[in-house]
């Protein structure tokens, strides 16, 4: 049985019932619904800092958020690009100096002020061996939604889409880590935050290259 | 158009080029399930080879697994081979057959006998919303089998 692409054509035409939502409202949902389970993750898990009412006074306290939530809200915005066929990095790669921009800042301005700790200390931190694991497992429901989100869409590159899908989830549970997180200082973020980033990117390139083919 | 582009980028690529109407189909079904991506405000071409040019690729790869032998090469031992040996079946129709049954009925009914979606529900005993999801339970599973074969 050989189906004529005249009949083919008339059966797509008979499929027409529903409306697919676009991409960006399954994406959003998808996070929506993943959100609380990482935040669970880390409430069950890890909890929030104890003097939390005291760091956020700290202007480098609160530089974390802006940091991860920067690279969350960019990495959001090119995977929702990169979710159709004809798109590519070209012209929204910048959007991800956001995060960088900001964090080099608040390198540049934690070396104008007087530390009591050196420098080596603070980038070392208290427990960067945490940061690295409890930020991509944290950030695996989010990356899993996101990539339920992206296969509704068409990426015509799969390995990048998952790659910036992985920092996207990266930065949404970095931004949930860090009031866990009791290490502050811009050099400590830039660091360990960065390789944590990685791996995931890392892992969603290899997952997206696999589901988001279309 | 699309016809001619699947042929023209089947012959860059030193494939026979009957298999441009497989691979048309292929992109016509990605289009089909994928259209909510096209964006009204975007020109609309640049979407459509986009797709066309990634099921293109897609197919060459799958393809660069088999051998195709020029069958001139033996046309002398094949003189006395049995003639007219049934066309092929494409792609999408081998695929065909591995979906679950209800959906194969349905795609078969509408697609092969050309029937209506009321006229399929009332030949399996189905309300229309159910054949209409059927088919296109069908449609997506049949890309996601072409996607791993």
């Amino acid at each position: 049985m050989r189906m004529e692409t005249d009949q083919f054509i008339r059966t797509l035409a008979a499929d027409n019932a529903q409306r697919a939502l676009p991409v960006g409202i399954i994406l959003l949902l998808a996070l929506m619904a993943a959100t609380p389970v990482s935040t669970a993750m880390l409430l069950l898990g890890l909890g929030i800092r104890p003097d939390i009412m005291v760091a956020m006074r700290n202007p480098f306290f609160d530089l974390k958020f802006v940091v991860t939530m920067a690279l969350a809200i960019s990495a959001a915005t090119i995977s929702l690009h990169l979710s159709r066929p004809e798109a590519s990095l070209h012209g929204w790669g910048w959007l991800l100096v956001a995060p960088i921009v900001v964090l080099v800042g608040g390198i540049l301005s934690e070396m104008m002020l007087p530390q009591r700790v050196p420098m080596l200390t603070r980038l070392v931190g208290h427990n960067s061996m945490l940061c690295m694991s409890a930020i991509p497992v944290l950030s695996l429901p989010i990356l899993g939604a996101a990539m339920v989100g992206l296969r509704h869409g068409a990426p015509a590159r799969p390995a990048a889409a998952g790659a910036i899908a992985g920092l996207l989830s990266a930065g949404a549970a970095a931004t949930l880590y860090a009031s866990h997180c009791t290490d502050d200082s811009p050099l400590f973020v830039a660091t360990w935050y960065t390789l944590a980033a990685g791996i995931v990117a890392g892992l969603g390139a290899l997952i997206g290259r696999r589901v988001l083919r279309y | 158009m699309l016809r001619a582009a699947a042929r023209r980028g089947l012959a860059r690529a030193g494939q026979p080029p009957d298999q441009s109407e497989d691979i048309v189909q292929e992109i016509l079904l990605a289009v089909h399930l994928k259209r909510h991506t096209w964006d009204v405000n975007a020109p609309f071409a640049p979407w459509l080879f986009a797709i066309a040019r990634n099921k293109l690729i897609d197919a060459l790869r799958r393809r660069g697994r088999r051998i195709f032998v020029n069958i001139d090469d033996f046309a002398e031992t094949l003189a006395d081979a049995p003639s007219a040996p049934t066309m092929p079946a494409s792609e999408v129709a081998a695929q065909l057959q591995t979906l679950p049954q209800r959906q194969r009925e349905v795609l078969q009914s509408i697609a092969v006998e050309a029937s209506s979606i009321k006229q399929t529900a009332e030949r399996f005993a189905m309300s229309e919303g159910a054949v209409r999801v059927a088919l296109h339970r069908a449609l997506s599973s049949l890309t996601a089998k072409l996607r791993e074969s």
